[in-house]
């Protein structure tokens, strides 16, 4: 397979019809690998972004669930697909950002093996805890979990997942090193949040908006600069007392390495159409995504977001996960 | 009476001419995906949740739910006839299922197996409408702790049920909770005997090793013999089952109804618990042990019935609280947030449409079922006819794409072979590959659980059997303790030799 691609893009340099190649694109459906199970956030940003974009380019985007390894198994894929265009990723914080700090046999590299596309939406983090936690808000949290270190449990949905690594940047702010209780997935640490057998977890919004409503938990503070829609009565963690706090689980499309750049530009500006357009937007933001505006979704913002994401994460988990 | 006229309001939602319509075509499509071996309803669901943008939520949903339960169906009619356990909680149907497709009795064993479903599912339906959230409450009260007693229990029906050889069957539950263990350690994160092989790196799938020691090992012992190769004997006695058939399979329907119902609404090994529970309860209290694993119909009915019922009540947590207790229902819940809608504890009160519709359309969509299978009992039975040098090329081709659909990795399908291979090995040395599934299922979860609990207790032991903090727990490390005791003694000894044998 391999080769045969790397014939076929030397035959296409040879002849000189690279413009030519791209000024029918996309001739055929494109595939978006999403590095997820089908039905986690990142899935269905994928897919409400992928249907508008579609539309833009007149080919349906096909989304393939390659879920594994945090999701670097399905980046993976990305990284190593032919750079024709026609295989794109939906890579997200995890894979694009932190993978480098948590897997030392990453076989990409986030900044160098990618050519950016842009970003769909940030899902922001949430720290939420079970109901009867004796806290009032925010500040009593921080002061109740300094005060319990030894006895309070955070749980995660994994080792690398998001909230797994949200909650490690928390504890590294807080000075704290709690107890932290593993789960697969969000759902079953959610559940037992719910039961009250954990006391806390640091989530996307998509996955504790609607228990927060219900009562089954409560939300604390959510850490962007702006409250939520979605979760109108939960304060900014500026607002509660430890503004430094800021993490969103961020959502981007990449391509592999070059692919031209006249079909990056279409990919691009069809992501652009799609997170602008009024009915798109207000799709993920019911959801509690954070939706860039076109100068946010541009590919050269994407770029500095991995890398100040590099920056930020890679020390931090390398210190402090140990695989 | 709010019940009823709850249950009356979904009806009228789950009725019209296009639900009824969207819940064929996912009964349709359950059974079909059912039936082809390998191909699991997580994948098809995902497959098929962009035609889903353009329906209604409510619509989308019943149609997906269809595909689910439709699944469970079809699932049961491979694993009786050439003894492919397409999902974890049909291993115990092939063992006595495949067994009467080899008498002859197909055609009573796949009909059983749909009634009892039915039965089961309409059960199952009525319990979610009525007590929905009381037993979400008891699902709630199920802490890390619990849940291992509970696995614990498991595993020592498996070892004291266990056939001929003890020593074997013991050998057989420790490689399936060692099997279990390769992967990414769940708390460092670490990779567990993957030997450096990334697609390792999230464990063996299920269906993977399922496939390879049930399915392809099936295939080359039937290869071997020249005589045997008709998987069944030509002359199919009766298509139905007679009426002793059913007068012997009814309590088993309703036991296995009970028990699948209380286990189903546990998230993860609810209905492989329920399914193999359900099998050791009826061989116990039969009165003619010796025919389970010999095509004993209350082998079939009851697994069936429990593990259906199972697959209704599994909605429970996804319904009341909004969490999906398994990935086919995180996908459903992905075309809930699609349509923008994040399911939670509201969605009773917020979304009525779809709650009650939902679970009106459960009833429909099983009643749809057993029209659709009863029927084609016959049409399957005659498939067997096939001559199996043309049947067996076809069973490994559909296993091989069931297993790539799983994680779109080639890899998979070649440790499918690997495992085949294993399995073949394993009958010629007769160790049975039932107990092994069943550990390496329960192992995962019981991994999970133990490591959580004593993260919880701070690494106290002693929290499994402390009445005032897990009084669950510590019943059920009390029950297993004696079930252990109870092995030792001569009474049991003799009943065990006749359990779980293939």
């Amino acid at each position: 397979m391999k080769i045969h691609h790397l014939l076929g893009a030397t035959a296409i340099l040879a002849l000189g019809t690279l413009g030519a190649m791209a000024q029918g694109y996309p001739t055929k459906p494109i595939t978006v690998v999403v590095p997820f199970a089908a039905g986690g956030p990142t899935d269905v940003i994928a897919r409400i972004v992928g249907e508008h974009m579609s539309k833009t380019l007149g080919q349906p985007l096909i989304v393939e669930n390659v879920a594994g390894a945090g999701g670097t198994t399905g980046q993976a894929r990305v990284a190593k697909a032919a750079p024709d265009g026609y295989t794109i990723g939906m890579g997200h914080m995890g894979t694009l950002g932190a993978s480098p700090g948590l897997y030392p046999n990453l076989t990409y590299d986030p900044q160098k093996d990618f050519q950016p596309i842009g970003l769909a939406a940030g899902t922001p983090i949430v720290i939420v805890t079970r109901k009867d936690l004796p806290v009032k808000d925010f500040k009593e949290f921080m002061d109740y979990a300094k005060k319990n270190e030894k006895t309070i449990n955070q749980a995660h949905a994994g080792s690398g997942s998001v909230s797994h690594i949200t909650c490690i940047l928390l504890h590294e702010m807080l000075k704290i090193d709690p107890n932290s209780i593993p789960y697969r997935g969000t759902g079953p640490a959610v559940t037992d949040l719910i039961g009250g057998k954990v006391d806390y977890i640091c989530d996307q919004i998509v996955s504790v908006s609607s228990q927060v409503k219900g009562g089954t938990i409560r939300g604390l503070a959510i850490a962007t600069p702006e409250r939520s829609p979605a979760l109108a009565d939960v304060p900014t963690t500026k607002e509660a007392g430890l503004p430094a706090y800021q993490v969103s689980a961020w959502n981007a499309l990449v391509a592999p390495k070059g692919v031209p750049a006249d079909v990056m530009k279409k990919l691009s500006d069809a992501l652009i159409a799609a997170v602008t357009d009024p009915a798109t937007k207000k799709k993920l933001e019911d959801l509690g995504g954070v939706v860039p505006d076109a100068k946010g979704a541009s590919p050269e913002a994407l770029a500095a977001l991995i890398k100040s994401e590099n920056d930020r994460w890679v020390p931090l988990l390398k210190a402090k996960v140990k695989p | 009476m709010e019940l009823l006229s709850n249950l009356a309001y979904g009806f009228s939602v789950a009725a019209t001419i296009q639900n009824i319509l969207l819940c064929l075509l996912g009964a349709l499509v359950g059974t079909l995906i059912g039936v082809l071996p390998g191909i699991g309803p997580v994948a098809t669901i995902a497959m098929l949740l962009p035609i889903t943008y353009k329906l209604d939520p409510t619509g989308a949903l019943i149609m997906l739910a269809g595909i689910y339960y439709g699944a469970q169906y079809g699932g049961s009619t491979t694993a009786i006839l050439v003894n492919l356990p397409g999902e974890s909680s049909s291993v115990v149907t092939a063992l006595d299922g495949h067994q009467m497709a080899k008498k002859g009795r197909a055609g009573a064993a796949l009909a059983i197996a749909a009634i009892g479903s039915f039965i089961a599912g309409t059960f199952g339906t009525i319990l979610i409408a009525a007590l929905g959230k009381p037993l979400t409450e008891i699902a709630q009260a199920f802490g890390p702790a619990d849940y291992f007693s509970l696995m614990v229990l498991g595993l020592v029906c498996a070892v004291v049920l266990a056939s001929g050889s003890v020593l074997k069957a013991l050998a057989m539950i420790f490689l399936g909770l060692l099997l279990s263990t390769v992967g990414t350690d769940l708390e460092t994160g670490e990779q567990r005997m993957t030997f450096g092989l990334l697609p390792l790196a999230d464990g063996i799938e299920f269906v993977t090793l399922a496939m390879g020691v049930f399915g392809f090992a099936e295939i080359l012992r039937n290869l071997e013999q020249e005589q045997s190769r008709d998987i069944v004997e030509q002359k199919v006695t009766n298509l139905m089952p007679t009426r002793a058939d059913l007068k012997e399979a009814a309590p088993a329907v309703v036991r296995g109804t009970l028990l699948g119902s209380i286990l189903g609404i546990l998230p993860g090994g609810g209905a492989v618990l329920a399914a193999f529970g359900s099998y050791t309860l009826e061989k116990k209290l039969s009165k003619t042990p010796k025919e389970f694993g010999k095509g004993a119909i209350c082998g079939v009915a009851g697994p069936e019935s429990a593990n259906n019922a199972a697959a209704q009540t599994s909605f429970i947590p996804l319904l009341t609280l909004g969490i999906p207790p398994n990935a086919v229902m995180a996908i459903m819940v992905g075309a809930m947030t699609i349509h923008g809608i994040v399911p939670g504890p509201q969605i009773m009160q917020k979304q009525p449409d779809l709650f009650w519709g939902m679970i009106a359309s459960m009833w429909i969509g099983n009643l749809m079922l057993v029209i659709i299978n009863l029927p084609l009992v016959g049409l399957w039975v005659r498939l067997l006819r096939v001559p199996y040098r043309m049947l067996f090329p076809a069973i490994l081709i559909f296993c091989a794409i069931g297993v790539y659909s799983i994680n779109n990795q080639p890899f998979d399908v070649m440790l499918t072979a690997f495992f085949g291979l294993c399995g073949y090995v394993l009958i010629k040395l007769s160790f049975e590959p039932a107990p092994m599934l069943v550990a390496f299922v329960l192992g995962k979860l019981m991994e999970e659980k133990l490591r959580q609990a004593m993260l919880l207790s701070r690494g106290d032991p002693t929290t499994f059997v402390s009445f005032s903090q897990h009084p669950i727990s510590t019943v059920l490390i009390i029950v297993s303790g004696i079930l252990l005791v109870l092995a030792v003694t001569p009474s049991l000894r003799k009943k065990r030799d006749e359990v779980f044998v293939e």
